[in-house]
């Protein structure tokens, strides 16, 4: 593989977190459960890498409960609060990554009434339609994304949650996409419930987290052993949550360089591609995160663009991971009003901290090599 | 340097593990996410693939059938709750057993919580469950039965060919908790009447944090996922599949069928060993079956003297008093009590746990220890 420009998907391990697993990867370590002295040494491993993972989002470690992964803690926190209850309304974005909606239409299943918030043509929530909807009363819930996978449009968290609040509803953000990407403060956001994922950020994959307001009551998912303070049991993914804390400390450390740096590669790009006629960018109007473009050319059909760069050795995507291959327009994309066509022409390429100009400058060409020689054999699918 | 006697607590990964993990997570090797459609996704999709067949082959098991969890505490708490919510029009009991882990344990008082009637069946003396008390407890409206095949702190090995074989033609679906005896003992699912069962990566030596159920095809077994999302692992377990820890488990699984019958021998050598050893001292007993037993697993009971100073006196041996999962409750072992020992030889029982890289060398310097250790605290409370 030539070029990796599909971060939002997975990033590779930062080899800075991965020296840090090692230790725990080889020789003799407790269950950090045992009471004997290779247990305790595991333990605090685990809390030393808590309070790295909470520093990062300005959250308290004991807010922290590890999980086997953002999808994970997603569904603890849209379960776990709608648990307790056989019925209920719950508000569910409809940009929201499968992680989130896949909880959501289970709760329906079992009775809950779930209805999604749409969004406006720049890929955002409209705190005046959430309003509208809140209204209607008893809302339990509302989980909201920070950052959209496929656009990278960042919401206003911090504003619709406050609505929410006003209106007696718990607010779950899934921030999986947005931290280490931007600055994140759980506190300042101001909800109750936030999930991360270690893998977006550098560390390894098989390890989130859900931050919790510890006054929120939580049906667990899992159960047996009480660990992480009963809300989650299994013996923890020691190494892995080790990861994750080094991978969160190099993102405090490094957000702003990495900020900088993909935003100029990302600008890059999208100023390469400027010339294509009938480039659509989606979310353009809206703040971003700084390494994301998703877009669309004229008459091209995503997947087969996504194999037509792969080709190159140029890996992106079309949309999210989880709905590669199949077929589907993107839901993210329909949720903001843009046609079928034009929603599986999308492609994404998201830029990660170990890519370089030539990179971006590769993409952008191939991109216009694929354009120009190819374009013309394939049927025009709606402009 | 302790002397690590607690391998049913955890293991120590194999470094051949290791190096197979080490492969799979930096920008050199295969960490793009399997659901990728990309090359590098592709690349990594035939390693989850091949880990999968891997860990079917130990249980002789077809690939399909393994869904890839967190760990065995997922899988149990899938196995239970998804029958029992897909099921639950059917029937609302379940049979399970006193001495099940606490991940099996807390997942059925869970579902009790939500309105399911739990039958907890008691052991034997020698800690077995026996068939029988498992067809005694059926009823028409039973949807699952779930009993382990060896228990964490006796190592007893329950005949889970006869619990299966007497729920054929019952629809109750029968889940087997195989965390501590997958690559100890020879397991083969083709052969057993078993719709689900549990697998940890990290007692046999693999990584922590990643398991697998087994799902049987046919006849098929039905489950509501715990976990929704984008319908990784059939719909069965959504999430962003942790490549690394899945080739790890393949790797370790894929060991443990190589080593398994030297292994089985050597260890049962070591526990005879240390059993031979420490039954001098006087008055104590082994809990569990003197036959029916893991290879590397040995429980006793020490009479007249406290449990915790015990464990602290033999401080140089990292042993536990019972399942690591329950340590820091300082409670005597649930397990022993349903055996019916009293409080002082619940409490004050050690279990030892051997495993891939013990010597005989730390067997002989365990039993002095224990021994000495014992006599002087025992000499102090008389």
């Amino acid at each position: 593989m030539d070029i990796y420009l599909d971060h939002n998907a997975t990033a590779p391990l930062d080899p800075r977190a991965l020296a840090a697993m090692q230790p725990w990867l080889i020789g003799v370590h407790g269950n950090p459960t045992s009471v004997h002295r290779y247990g305790r040494a595991a333990h605090e491993a685990l809390e030393a890498a808590r309070a790295q993972v909470a520093a990062l989002v300005h959250a308290q470690p004991a807010q922290l409960v590890f999980t086997g992964g953002g999808t994970e803690a997603d569904n603890l926190a849209l379960k776990g609060v709608c648990g307790g209850a056989p019925s209920g309304r719950v508000l569910v974005g409809a940009m929201e990554h499968s992680a989130v909606l896949g909880p959501a239409a289970a709760l329906a299943k079992r009775g809950w009434e779930v209805e999604y918030l749409p969004a406006d043509a720049a890929g955002c929530y409209d705190a005046a339609t959430l309003g509208r909807q809140l209204a209607g009363g008893g809302v339990r819930l509302v989980s909201l994304m920070l950052a959209n996978n496929e656009t990278g449009a960042i919401q206003d968290v911090k504003a619709l949650a406050a609505l929410a609040h006003g209106a007696g509803a718990l607010v779950h953000c899934d921030a999986v996409q947005a931290v280490g990407k931007l600055p994140v403060d759980f506190g300042a956001l101001g909800v109750d419930l936030m999930t991360l994922s270690a893998h977006k950020l550098g560390g390894p994959r098989g390890v989130g987290a859900l931050v919790m307001d510890r006054r929120v009551s939580l049906t667990p998912l899992v159960d047996g052993g009480g660990q992480e303070q009963g809300l989650r049991g299994g013996t923890e993914n020691l190494a892995g949550i080790v990861g994750f804390g080094k991978a969160a400390e190099l993102a405090q450390a490094e957000l702003e360089d990495r900020m900088a740096h993909t935003r100029r590669l990302r600008d890059q790009l999208e100023a390469g591609l400027a010339d294509v006629p009938g480039l659509k960018i989606f979310a353009a109007e809206s703040e971003r995160l700084s390494n994301t473009s998703q877009f669309a050319l004229p008459g091209m059909d995503g997947e087969w663009l996504v194999m037509e760069m792969d080709k190159r050795g140029i890996a992106v995507s079309s949309g999210s991971a989880c709905h590669s291959g199949s077929g589907e327009p993107s839901h993210v994309l329909l949720a903001m009003g843009q046609p079928p066509e034009i929603a599986k022409g999308a492609l994404r390429v998201s830029f990660g901290a170990g890519n370089t100009e030539s990179d971006a400058r590769a993409a952008a060409q191939a991109l216009k090599e694929i354009v120009a020689t190819l374009g013309k054999r394939v049927a025009a699918v709606g402009w | 340097m302790a002397i690590y006697l607690d391998y049913a607590a955890t293991t120590p990964m194999d470094p051949k593990v290791a190096e197979r993990m080490a492969t799979c997570l930096t920008l050199d090797g295969l960490f793009a996410n399997p659901a990728s459609a990309h090359a590098p996704g592709r690349q990594a999709r035939a390693a989850v693939e091949q880990a999968r067949s891997q860990v079917a082959a130990l249980v002789n098991a077809k690939p399909q059938e393994i869904v890839f969890t967190s760990g065995a505490t997922e899988a149990d708490n899938l196995a239970i709750k998804g029958v029992a919510h897909f099921e639950r029009a059917r029937g609302k009991h379940i049979v399970t057993s006193r001495i099940e882990h606490k991940a099996v344990l807390d997942a059925c008082k869970q579902l009790e919580r939500e309105g399911f009637e739990v039958t907890w069946l008691k052991p034997d003396a020698d800690g077995l469950i026996q068939p029988e008390s498992v067809r005694a407890a059926l009823r028409p409206d039973t949807v699952l039965v779930s009993i382990m095949q060896a228990n964490n702190e006796l190592g007893t090995v329950n005949d889970i060919a006869a619990i299966g074989r007497l729920l054929k033609g019952h629809g109750a679906r029968f889940h087997v908790d195989a965390a501590q005896s997958a690559g100890k003992l020879p397991i083969d699912l083709a052969r057993l009447d078993v719709g689900l069962m549990s697998f940890a990566a990290h007692k046999v030596y693999g990584p922590k944090g990643i398991g697998a159920l087994y799902v049987r095809r046919e006849p098929r077994v039905n489950l509501e996922p715990l976990i929704h999302g984008g319908g990784h692992e059939q719909g069965m377990r959504s999430g962003t599949l942790a490549t690394h820890q899945i080739v790890g488990m393949g790797e370790a699984f894929r060991l443990a069928l190589e080593h398994m019958p030297e292994e089985a021998l050597r260890l049962t050598a070591l526990r005879e060993r240390l059993w031979q050893g420490l039954k001098r001292i006087e008055g104590v007993l082994l809990n569990g079956h003197p036959s029916q037993h893991l290879p590397g697993i040995l429980n006793l009971s020490f009479p007249g003297v406290e449990g915790e100073s015990l464990l602290y006196a033999c401080d140089k041996l990292a042993v536990s008093s019972g399942s690591a999962c329950n340590s820091a409750s300082q409670e005597p072992s649930y397990v022993l009590r349903a055996l019916g020992r009293d409080d002082q030889l619940a409490g004050a029982s050690l279990r030892f746990s051997l495993g891939r890289y013990t010597t005989e060398a730390e067997v002989d310097e365990a039993v002095e220890i224990v021994t000495r250790e014992y006599r002087r605290l025992a000499a102090l409370a008389a």
